[in-house]
Formats: structure tokens, sequence, C-alpha cells
């Protein structure tokens, strides 16, 4: 599906003192099958942006676009249930979410609201939860007997088993050691692959926007900054730096290679070895040039 | 969450009534709630009508604001008067409805006892909108404090105060984020049968027991690793300090009651 902002703006707590203005006159398109990287500092509306993708706010000014569905501030949103049956979200921390007895029940939970067959269900958690990396033998345990790294597979898992259209993940591996975070991300990219899931991905990490992103929306303030592909997005970093924002480490790198070396290496999302290989080449070719 | 509920919100700001001392505010509306009571005639329920119109215009908050914050008391407002009108039969028949009969007197102490409803929740919430949940506790040790003679845990008390209403808004705020995510897996909270509604409220609760539990463990650990002892020879950062001002406003209060009092016998 399709997602397509249209001069949305949102106001928390409209006409009161606390009114606060989190989106103003957002606009941007998101293809149906894409992998997308939010970024943007703290307070800049990512938070906000997301929550309008399943009809959770609807916008006080503007059109959201959805597939078909329309979100708008005129219109009482209706069948927002099947609107969040198509969109799957993972909230930041979804652990905090589980309530079940056991691990079984509490991934069951999502399909059973949205009216799928028990044995389809089964069928699904079979599927699944060897996929986000979970031993079977938990299914039967408590959710609240499991470490912080299982707890987040299983909420992440319960909302795997909707088997949404649109994926949306709000910085999936915070709080993670650093293998988790990989074999998590890895999963989404993967999945995103496989079954070409539209991925819409809230992130501080330049590192994952480069690894996993066809494209970025880079946010400040309640609006669209930058938009891009990850090649021309991250190579402005005069502009990301205004924001508070960074390059990846690997620009840096070559930035410096460059400055060292007085040899350009042009930014294409390589992979590390390829990257090294790339570099050996370089400076053999500056020795045999001596 | 909520955006209706104002009851207990702090705004900030700078007025005359938000810089008066905690404790003067106290007393003013605890005696407030009291002379409310007094009120018996025309001229008494406007001088307090005009006193706490004034106030509000004196702390800057917009008075929409206000009444919108009010709403859910306004149906308790509005179901007293209604109440009174076909309960109470005194003076003269004012309308008579398919044998159901208006009485001048029901009108008039229908009206009376709305406003006075609408004075002391007025006045109350005044008190949280200009006064910090840290002052308020402040306010209420200091004047606890001579109950510390024959034992009672003032300082405790206190403490408990200061950290319940310290985490109201990280609850709401709790609340607001696991029904988000509930509802975005396909939990129904607002339309749906009342049955289907009262279980729709589980997944909401047992997380937020979780979290509340774990979020009042974490604060005691990190309590007690700061050396935290009791109130036992603890000194204040605020310290409450009773200031002209104060006093002046005290004695405009004062006047206040007098006139009071006086229109009461008109």
């Amino acid at each position: 599906m399709d997602i397509t902002f249209k001069d949305v703006s949102y106001i928390y707590q409209a006409n009161s003192p606390f009114a606060h203005k989190a989106l103003e006159n957002l606009s941007f398109h998101i293809p149906s099958g894409s992998f997308v990287a939010v970024i943007g500092h703290t307070g800049s509306g990512k938070s906000t942006l997301i929550q309008h993708l399943n009809g959770l706010i609807t916008p006080t000014k503007g059109i959201v676009q959805i597939g078909d569905y329309q979100l708008n501030a005129e219109k009482k949103p209706e069948n927002l249930k099947e609107l969040r049956s198509r969109v799957g979200v993972v909230f930041q921390y979804p652990e905090h979410q589980l309530f079940d007895e056991t691990v079984a029940k509490d991934i069951a939970f999502g399909p059973k609201n949205f009216g799928i067959s028990e044995t389809e269900i089964q069928r699904r958690i079979k599927e699944i939860v060897p996929a986000v990396g979970l031993d079977e033998k938990l299914l039967d345990r408590s959710p609240f007997d499991l470490s912080g790294g299982q707890m987040r597979r299983v909420a992440i898992a319960g909302v795997l088993a909707v088997k949404p259209e649109i994926l949306v993940l709000d910085e999936p591996t915070a709080g993670l050691d650093p293998r988790g975070q990989r074999e998590i991300m890895d999963m989404f990219s993967s999945l995103h692959k496989e079954q070409k899931l539209t991925t819409v991905l809230v992130t501080h990490s330049m590192e994952d926007a480069v690894k996993y992103a066809d494209h970025v929306i880079i946010m400040n303030k309640g609006t669209k900054y930058m938009e891009g592909t990850p090649e021309e997005v991250f190579t402005q970093r005069e502009a990301l730096n205004q924001v508070q924002l960074d390059v990846p480490e690997m620009i840096q790198f070559m930035k410096a290679f460059e400055g060292r070396f007085g040899h350009a290496i042009t930014f294409k999302r390589q992979s590390i070895p390829s990257l090294a290989k790339e570099i050996r080449q370089a400076l053999k070719g500056a020795e045999s040039l001596e | 969450m909520n955006n209706a509920i104002i009851i207990g919100q702090y705004v900030p700001g700078n007025s005359l009534v938000h810089r008066l001392d905690p404790r003067m505010k106290i007393t003013i509306i605890f005696l407030f709630v009291i002379f409310v009571f007094f009120a018996n005639n025309v001229l008494s329920y406007s001088i307090l009508t005009v006193f706490a119109v004034l106030t509000v215009i004196i702390t800057k908050i917009s008075f929409r604001f206000i009444l919108k914050g009010l709403t859910p008391v306004w149906f308790l407002i509005i179901f007293t008067l209604i109440l009174h009108l076909i309960v109470t039969k005194e003076g003269t028949v004012l309308y008579e409805l398919l044998g159901f009969k208006i009485y001048s007197g029901a009108l008039i102490q229908g009206f009376a006892i709305s406003l006075r409803f609408f004075l002391l929740i007025l006045i109350t919430s005044l008190l949280t909108l200009t006064t910090t949940p840290i002052e308020i506790t402040d306010a209420i040790e200091d004047m606890l404090h001579p109950l510390k003679k024959i034992k009672f845990p003032v300082h405790e008390l206190a403490l408990m105060m200061s950290i319940s209403l310290r985490f109201i808004p990280t609850l709401l705020q709790e609340t607001d984020k696991i029904s988000k995510a509930q509802a975005s897996r396909g939990v129904d909270f607002r339309t749906g049968p009342i049955k289907e509604r009262i279980k729709a409220i589980v997944p909401l609760l047992v997380p937020l027991f979780v979290s509340a539990f774990k979020r009042a463990e974490e604060l005691a650990m990190a309590m007690e690793a700061r050396g935290y002892q009791g109130g036992e020879g603890r000194t204040k950062l605020r310290q409450l300090k009773i200031k002209n001002i104060d006093i002046f406003v005290l004695l405009v209060f004062l006047l206040v009651v007098t006139g009071l009092f006086i229109t009461r016998n008109y």
C-alpha cells in the first residue's frame, strides 16, 4: 500500500495553554514495497508521524492517504480496525505491551482481535516464532519470565502474526545489545525483501538507515527537512549538521581517507568488505605510480 | 490523553496568584470553601462571585480553558439544578406543564446551590492550576508540622503525596502509550458492547501495573542509593516565607469576608 501525506499538520491539545504543534505542512510519498528510514532529532515529530499511519490520531489539517484509506480532519475515521490489521506498528519498547499468561497467547492476541481463525493463528505462530529468533519451548512460559531481548521478540512476533502489509518500526532495537540489534534488523530486512513489505523505520542510527533503507526522510521541528536516497541525503554533511545529525561513520571515514590520501571514493552504499577492496585497489595504484 | 480534564493540572505563569505563598493560598481557599455556605442572598453571592472571577482574571489563565476543563462537573451542576426544580415546593407557582409545577423558590434555590457548587470547584481548581504539586506538598508538610508532637509521620506523608502527584502524569503517559499499542493490535476501547469494552481493559491494566511496580522498585532503589533516610535533619531547597504581598492578599480576603457577613443581613 502506498502512503501519502499531503500538507499534514498536527497540534496536541489545541485551544489550550498547552497547545503544541508537532507537525507542520508535512508532505511526502512512500511507494508500496519500499524501505523508508525516518530520521530526526528528539521532538522532531517522528512519533506523531507514525501515529497517523494507522489512525491512532487524525491530522488537525491535511490529508493522510494509506492505500485507498483516507484520514483527514473533517471526517471521523471509520473502519479503523481494517486499517490497523493492514498496518502493523512496533512501538518503542514494545515489550511494555505484553500482558497475557503465556507467550503463545500474547502473540495470538492481535490476530484474534482481527478475526483470524484459531488454526490459522497456530500455523502463523509456528512460522513466526523461529523467524524472530525465539525458542518454541518458550511458548508456554509467562512473557514476564523472559529476558528483555526475548520479550522484545515476543512483542514483535505479536505484530507480525497479523501479517500486515505495511510495517512501522519505532526504534525497534533501542536498548538491545549489539548482536540482538543486528539480528532483529536483519530479520526486518529479510521480511521486507521476501514479502515486499512496505517498511517505515524510525531511527536515530545513521548506520541502520544506510544499511537497510532505500529512501530517507529527515525530519526537523515537525517538517520535512530533507528527502531522497541515502546516497543523496548522507553526502550533505553541512545540511545534516545543521539539525544536529551526523553523516554515517562510513562516509566520515571516506572523507578522512580523501583528506589523507587525496583519493576520493564515491559513496554508493557499498558493504565494508567491498569498501576495503576499493581502498586496497586505490592504495596499490598509488604505490605502482611511485 | 484526555484533554478535557484539567483538575490537578498546573499551568505555568507568573501572576500574583502564582507567586502567592502556597500556605496562604491553601488557607484562603479553605476559608472560602467554608464561607461559600454562609452566602444567603443575591448581594452576598455576588461578592463571592466577583471575588472568584477577579482571582481568575488575575491568574491570566483563559476563562474558556477553565470552563472547558470543568466539563465533567457541569453535569453535576445541571443535575443539581434540575433536581431542585422537581423536588422543592416553595414560593409561588411560576409555570405549569402537564400538572407539573415549577415554584419560584425552587428556581432560586436551584440556582443558589448550583452557583455554590460552581464557585467551590472554580476556586479549588485554581489552587492546582496555579501551584506546582511540589509547592502544595511543601505547604501541607509545613502546615501539618505541629502534628509531629504526637508522632504523626508528617514528612513521610508529604513524601508519599509528592511521589504520587509526581507520577500521575507519568502514569497517564504510560496509559496513553499502552492503549495506543493495544489499539494497534486491534483492541477497540471506544465502541462495542459494554462487556467487550470491560474485557478490553485487561490488556491495558496488566502492563500498567507491571510498569508501575517496576518504577516503584527502581525509585526506592535510587533513593536508597543516594542515602535517603527520611525527614530527620533534612534541609529544604525551597524555603517558604510569608511576604508582605501575602499579608496584603489575606487582608483583601478578610475584607471580602466582612462584606459577606454585612450583606448577609440585608
